[in-house]
C-alpha cells in the first residue's frame, strides 16, 4: 500500500542523507522525496512517500524517529489529509491542432500554460498525483519533451499538525 | 582564558571523566596528540598506544563492554579513519558506548581529494548511533558533549566525532572552553519508564501461561539489570536462556539456567524456545542466529518484548505485549507491581514444562569424550571456566573458539564475556583483551581465540608488552577456519576452499619474539598445568597454544532453514539428515 509520511528534522548538513540512507540500507523503497526548510529556520520537513504493508511501514517510522537528526514523524495515511504534487511538462505545440488539444486539456485539468517559445508549450499542473498520472495520459498523442515533478507533499486537515 | 581547540578538546575529556583513551597518531590529529602528550605529562589522562587503529577500537569496546563507562578512541584522518571502520561498525551491531574522534584534513583543504581526506562522516553513516563533522573551533565542546551523551544513553552505540585540523591549531583559532551542563535534544528522547498498563498487562500474560520462557540479551549487560533479571526469573521459577550477548547476566550455574539459544545453543533451550507458549524477551532482539528459520520459529508462543529501542520490536518476530524502556526499569516497576499486589507466584506453576525441559536435558547435548591423545577445545574451555570459578574476564574471536567458549565457560556475572556477536568480527579478541585488562589490572583476562581470528590483529602482542598486559591467550589451534570449515564439511560435500591454513607460524616463537610468554600443548594431561600457570603469572602474557582436534565440529547446530526442534547433536545426525534429503 502507498503511504506518505512527513518528517521534522533539524536543518543540518548531511540529515538528508541520513534519511535516504536509511531506506537505500534497509531495502525500501521510495517513490519520491521532497524537502525543504520550514518557517523554522532550524527545521526542514520532508516528505516521503513509499510502498509496503502495515509491519514494514510500522518499521520505517520507527527507524526514522530513531536517526537523531529526526525531530517528529507522522505517517499522513493515518489522518484526514490533503495531498498535492506540482509538475511541469513542456510539450511540442507545432501546430494549430496541437495548440488547441493542449490547451484544452489544460483547461480540463486546471493547468496553466507558463510558457510559449519556439512552438513549446510548458504547462504547469498542481494537484494529486493520480491527477498529474491522468494529465499525463492525455498526452500520449503529443510530443511530450520533458516533464518535472516536485513529489508530493501533504499536510492534515483541521487542528492536527506536525509541529514542534 | 582562550583556549586552542586541541586543548578543548582535553578539557571535554576531563569534563567527561575519562581518564583512559586508545588510538594512533597522524597528520590530521599532530596538534590533539600535542595536547595528549601534556595531559599525560600532567597525569590527567593516559592514552594507549594500539597498532592498529582496529585495535584502538576493538580495545576502546574491551575497556567500555568491561566496565560502565564509554570506550574512546582517536584516530587520524584517511587510513587511520578507514581502519577505524570495523571497529565502529562492530561497536554499532553490540550497542557499545563510544566517542571515536577522527582528525580531519583542514576545512580548506575538504572536498579537494587533499592527502589523507576521506569522508568518514559519510562512510560511518550507516554504523554509528550519530556522527557529527565539526565546522567551527565553538562547536567542538558542544559536540563532544553531545557525542558523549548520545553514545551512553538510551540504546549505546558509537558516536564520530570528525575534527579538521586548522580547528585545533593554536596558532589560528582560540575560544572560550564552556562545557554545557544540561543538555536537551528535542529530537532525541529515549524512553525509559515502561508504559505501566503494558507491563501490567505482561503480569496477567505470565501468570496465565503454562510454559514460559525468559530469554535474556545484551540489553540486560548495557541496562546493568543482571539483579533485576534473575530476581524476576527466580521469584517465577521460569526457565532461562540467555543470548550470546547476554551469558552471565543470569547465573549459569543457576539451576533454572538452560544455557544459550539459537543456532549453536543446547537443546534444552532451543526446544524450550520452540514449545514455550509465553517468551518473555528482555533486551534481546530476535537475531537470525538465534531464531533461524522464522515461519518454523516458537509456533505457539505469544512474545512480550521489553527493549530500549522500538525498532528491535516486531522487527523479526511479532511482539503480542511490545514494552518499550529500560530494560532495569521495566523489570524494578514489574517487581515493584508484585510487591504491591502481594504477589507470591505458585513456584509449582509450571511443574509440567520443567518436566519435559529436565528432559530435554538429561540428554545432555553439550557432553564430549576427552580421551588422553589429542586435545578437545571444548575441554580447554571447560578447564579454564573451573579454574577461574566462572568469575574470570573472557574474551573472544570469531568461529569454533567463540561457540565453544559461549558453551563451556559458566559465566556468573554480566560484563565478564566480552564477544563481537552482532558483526562477527575476527581480531576481535585480542585488543578487546587488552582493553579489559587495562580496566581491570588485577583480574585474570583471557582471550580465547583460534588460529585464524589470532592473526587477524596479532601485531597487538607488541601493545600488549609496551603496557605489561599479562593476558592469558588461549589458542584453540586446529589448524583450519574452523567454522568455515564445518559448514563445508556439512553443506559443500567437504570440499574445504581455503580454510586450511597450511603455513601457520610457530606461535611459540612468534609470541616470544614479542617478548612474552610461548607455550604449545599437545597433550590433554598439560592443559590443566598450562591454564594454572599462565594465570598465576601476573606479570607476564602467556600465550597458549593449544594443538587441538583438527577438523572437531560444534555441536548442537541448526542449520539455516531448520526449526529449533530440528537440531545436529552430532556428525551422525548431520550425515543421516543430508541422506535423506539426497533422497528426495
Amino acid at each position: 500500500m502507498r503511504h506518505i509520511i512527513s518528517i521534522l528534522m533539524e536543518n543540518e548538513t548531511g540529515a538528508l542523507s541520513r534519511v535516504s540512507g536509511l531506506f537505500s540500507q534497509r531495502g525500501y523503497n521510495i517513490e519520491s522525496l521532497t524537502v525543504a526548510p520550514t518557517d523554522d529556520p532550524t527545521l526542514s520537513r520532508m516528505t516521503l512517500v513509499t510502498q509496503g504493508n502495515d509491519a514494514s511501514i510500522e518499521q520505517i517510522v520507527k527507524q526514522l524517529n530513531k536517526l537523531i537528526d529526526v525531530v517528529k514523524v507522522m505517517e499522513m495515511s493515518d489522518y484526514q489529509h490533503i495531498e498535492r504534487e506540482i509538475m511541469f511538462v513542456k510539450v511540442a505545440a507545432d501546430n494549430m491542432e496541437a495548440c488547441a488539444s493542449i490547451k484544452r486539456m489544460a483547461d480540463i485539468f486546471r493547468a496553466n500554460v507558463i510558457d510559449v517559445k519556439n512552438k513549446m508549450y510548458t504547462i504547469e499542473v498542481t494537484g494529486r498525483p493520480d491527477k498529474l498520472d491522468g494529465f499525463l495520459e492525455t498526452m500520449v498523442d503529443h510530443k511530450v519533451i520533458e516533464v518535472v515533478r516536485s513529489g508530493a507533499m501533504g499536510i492534515t486537515r483541521g487542528s492536527n499538525a506536525l509541529k514542534v | 582564558m582562550k583556549l586552542s581547540g586541541a586543548e578543548i578538546f582535553i578539557e571535554c575529556l576531563k569534563a567527561e571523566n575519562v581518564d583512559t583513551i586508545f588510538g594512533y597518531p597522524g597528520g590530521a590529529v599532530l596538534y590533539l596528540y600535542d595536547e595528549i602528550y601534556k595531559a599525560e605529562e600532567r597525569g590527567d589522562i593516559r592514552h594507549i598506544l594500539s597498532r592498529h587503529e582496529q585495535g584502538a577500537v576493538h580495545a576502546a569496546e574491551g575497556y567500555a563492554k568491561s566496565t560502565d563507562k564509554p570506550g574512546v578512541c582517536i584516530v587520524t584522518s584517511g587510513p587511520g579513519a578507514t581502519n577505524a571502520v570495523t571497529g565502529i561498525a562492530d561497536a554499532y551491531m553490540d550497542s557499545v558506548p563510544l566517542v571515536v574522534i577522527s582528525g580531519q584534513v583542514p576545512r580548506a583543504l575538504i572536498g579537494n581529494d587533499s592527502f589523507q581526506e576521506i569522508d568518514i562522516v559519510g562512510i560511518t553513516r550507516p554504523c554509528v548511533k550519530h556522527n557529527f563533522l565539526v565546522t567551527k573551533i565553538e562547536d567542538i565542546a558542544p559536540t563532544m558533549r553531545k557525542a558523549f551523551y548520545l553514545a551512553t544513553t538510551g540504546r549505546p552505540g558509537p558516536v564520530l566525532v570528525d575534527i579538521p585540523k586548522d580547528l585545533t591549531n593554536p596558532d589560528v583559532y582560540k575560544t572560550e572552553f564552556k562545557y554545557p551542563k544540561n543538555l536537551k535534544m528535542r529530537s532525541y528522547q529515549p524512553t525509559i519508564v515502561g508504559n505501566k498498563r503494558q507491563i501490567k498487562n505482561a503480569l496477567d500474560m505470565i501468570l496465565k501461561s503454562k510454559k514460559p520462557i525468559l530469554y535474556a540479551g545484551g540489553g540486560v549487560v548495557s541496562s546493568r539489570a543482571s539483579k533485576e533479571l534473575t530476581e524476576f526469573g527466580r521469584a517465577f521459577n521460569f526457565p532461562v536462556t540467555t543470548t550470546l550477548m547476554g551469558l552471565g547476566t543470569y547465573p549459569s550455574k543457576d539451576k533454572q539456567y538452560l544455557g544459550m539459544p539459537g543456532m549453536h545453543g543446547t537443546l534444552e533451550a532451543n526446544r524450550s524456545m520452540h514449545y514455550a507458549d509465553l517468551i518473555i524477551c528482555v533486551g534481546a532482539r530476535f537475531d537470525d542466529r538465534v531464531t533461524g528459520d522464522l515461519t518454523k520459529f516458537s509456533p505457539y508462543a505469544k512474545v512480550i518484548h521489553i527493549d530500549i529501542d522500538p525498532t528491535s520490536i516486531s522487527k523479526n518476530v511479532k511482539a503480542h505485549n511490545p514494552i518499550v524502556g529500560d530494560v532495569k526499569q521495566v523489570l524494578g516497576t514489574l517487581l515493584g507491581m508484585m510487591k504491591d499486589q502481594k504477589l507470591k507466584p505458585d513456584l509449582s506453576a509450571f511443574d509440567n514444562w520443567w518436566k519435559d525441559i529436565e528432559e530435554w536435558r538429561a540428554v545432555d547435548c553439550l557432553s564430549y569424550d576427552q580421551g588422553d591423545d589429542e586435545i578437545l577445545a571444548q575441554f580447554v574451555v571447560e578447564k579454564l571456566s573451573d579454574i577461574t570459578g566462572g568469575d574470570g574476564y573472557v574474551s573472544s574471536d570469531v568461529g569454533q573458539h567463540q561457540m565453544w567458549a559461549a558453551q563451556y565457560y559458566k559465566f556468573n556475572h554480566p560484563n565478564r564475556w566480552i564477544n563481537s556477536a552482532g558483526l562477527g568480527t575476527m581480531g576481535f579478541g585480542l585488543p578487546a583483551a587488552m582493553g579489559i585488562q587495562l580496566a581491570h589490572p588485577d583480574e585474570a583476562v583471557s582471550c580465547i581465540t583460534g588460529d585464524g581470528s589470532i592473526q587477524m590483529c596479532i601485531q597487538e602482542l607488541s601493545t600488549c608488552k609496551q603496557y605489561d598486559l599479562p593476558l592469558n591467550i588461549i589458542n584453540l589451534n586446529n589448524g583450519h577456519l574452523g567454522m568455515v570449515r564445518q559448514w563445508q564439511e556439512f553443506f559443500y560435500e567437504e570440499r574445504y576452499a581455503q580454510t586450511y591454513l597450511k603455513s601457520t607460524p610457530d606461535f611459540v616463537k612468534l609470541a616470544e619474539a614479542y617478548g612474552h610468554v610461548g607455550v604449545k600443548i599437545e597433550k590433554p594431561a598439560d592443559v590443566e598445568g598450562a591454564l594454572r600457570e599462565a594465570i598465576k603469572d601476573t606479570k607476564r602474557l602467556h600465550f597458549l597454544d593449544f594443538i587441538t582436534v583438527a577438523q572437531g565440529n560444534v555441536y548442537p547446530m541448526i542449520p539455516a532453514g531448520y526449526g529449533h526442534n530440528e537440531m545436529y547433536l552430532n556428525k551422525q545426525d548431520a550425515i543421516d539428515d543430508m541422506k535423506a534429503k539426497t533422497k528426495k
